[in-house]
């Protein structure tokens, strides 16, 4: 298993999950979320390519009102 | 009314909403129809952190172009950064820049708000920089190439409406850009006023998602954005010292 954090929360994942694997399993809408691994906004058209790797810090952001 | 041009884009209101602070979606659908706005911020927060995509698919359905702040943000990288995560979530350029040094006055930190402006405009954003009512920084956000520029009348969420109305006169008098008069109004004829300063918009709030009647007072902002840009259009009187008869004489 590999741990990755997600929104700070740490999860255990398969070797080699990808992370369109993670979102789909928490549920992440297809639309109005973005993700950054690691600092760095990850298009969506990656999602099903990027491989999880150890230690990974991802976060999931989503339009709320505001402002 | 003659629409707002903002970049590439056309409006036909000059009020901009923000969702922030209203009890309800219904009450914030109501409010926004009142308004007649064409144009909504919304904030980015963690998917996890309650409230979920219910208001993006609000603004879809009443056809308003949602406008993502940077609100929370406290550095240049903070605000880029969710700027591009804003861009990726939502599918906009638009972006409402907002930089602010401290949570007690939620002012705008001038050197960080620059800085960000500089870095998204380079990355091809359409920036909105909300910031202070300071008529050197308002010139120098409108040349790195912002799409318009957004001084404070006063802190945000105070309602305390234009604190220096001269200062706002002086950014509206040499603005290259559209000025949005953004934060501290606190009702209807502040938003007028804001208007005949000559701002080309007004962006509010809490005075509509926190008054008693959010959809009564969306209609009076509406109504006073409208009434101020006529009234400056229209062209006032000047200011007399003494009276001026506006009847004939009696002779």
């Amino acid at each position: 298993m590999t741990t990755v954090w997600l929104n700070d929360e740490s999860r255990e994942v398969p070797v080699g999950t990808t992370l369109a694997a993670l979102m789909a399993e928490h549920g992440v809408p297809e639309r109005g979320v973005a993700v950054a691994l690691d600092g760095a906004v990850v298009p969506r058209a990656s999602w099903a390519t990027v491989r999880l790797l150890e230690g990974a810090r991802l976060e999931v952001l989503t339009a709320v009102q505001g402002g | 009314m003659d629409p707002l041009v903002i970049g590439h884009r056309k409006f036909g209101s000059r009020l901009i909403m923000g969702t922030g602070g209203a009890s309800g979606l219904a009450v914030l659908e109501r409010a926004l129809v009142a308004s007649g706005t064409e144009l909504t911020t919304v904030a980015m927060r963690r998917l996890d952190a309650g409230g979920g995509p219910g208001v993006l698919a609000l603004l879809e359905r009443l056809g308003i172009e949602v406008l993502p702040n940077t609100a929370g943000c406290r550095t240049a990288a903070e605000a880029v950064h969710t700027a591009r995560m804003a861009r990726e979530a939502l599918e906009t350029d638009l972006v409402k820049l907002e930089v602010v040094h401290d949570e007690r006055t939620l002012l705008p930190d001038p050197i960080e708000l620059l800085d960000a402006a500089e870095q998204l405009v380079d990355d091809g954003f359409t920036v909105l920089p909300y910031t202070n009512d300071d008529p050197v920084l308002a010139a120098k956000l409108a040349d790195t190439g912002c799409a318009a520029v957004m001084p404070l009348g006063a802190p945000i969420g105070t309602g305390l409406g234009i604190r220096n109305p001269h200062n706002i006169e002086m950014i509206t008098s040499a603005a290259s850009v559209p000025v949005v008069l953004d934060a501290g109004i606190g009702t209807a004829s502040e938003a007028a006023q804001a208007m005949e300063l000559g701002c080309d918009a007004v962006l509010l709030a809490t005075a509509v998602t926190r008054a008693s009647d959010p959809e009564a007072m969306a209609h009076a902002m509406r109504l006073g954005v409208e009434a101020g840009r006529l009234a400056r259009g229209a062209g006032r009187i000047p200011r007399r010292h003494w009276a001026q008869a506006s009847s004939p004489s009696v002779e």
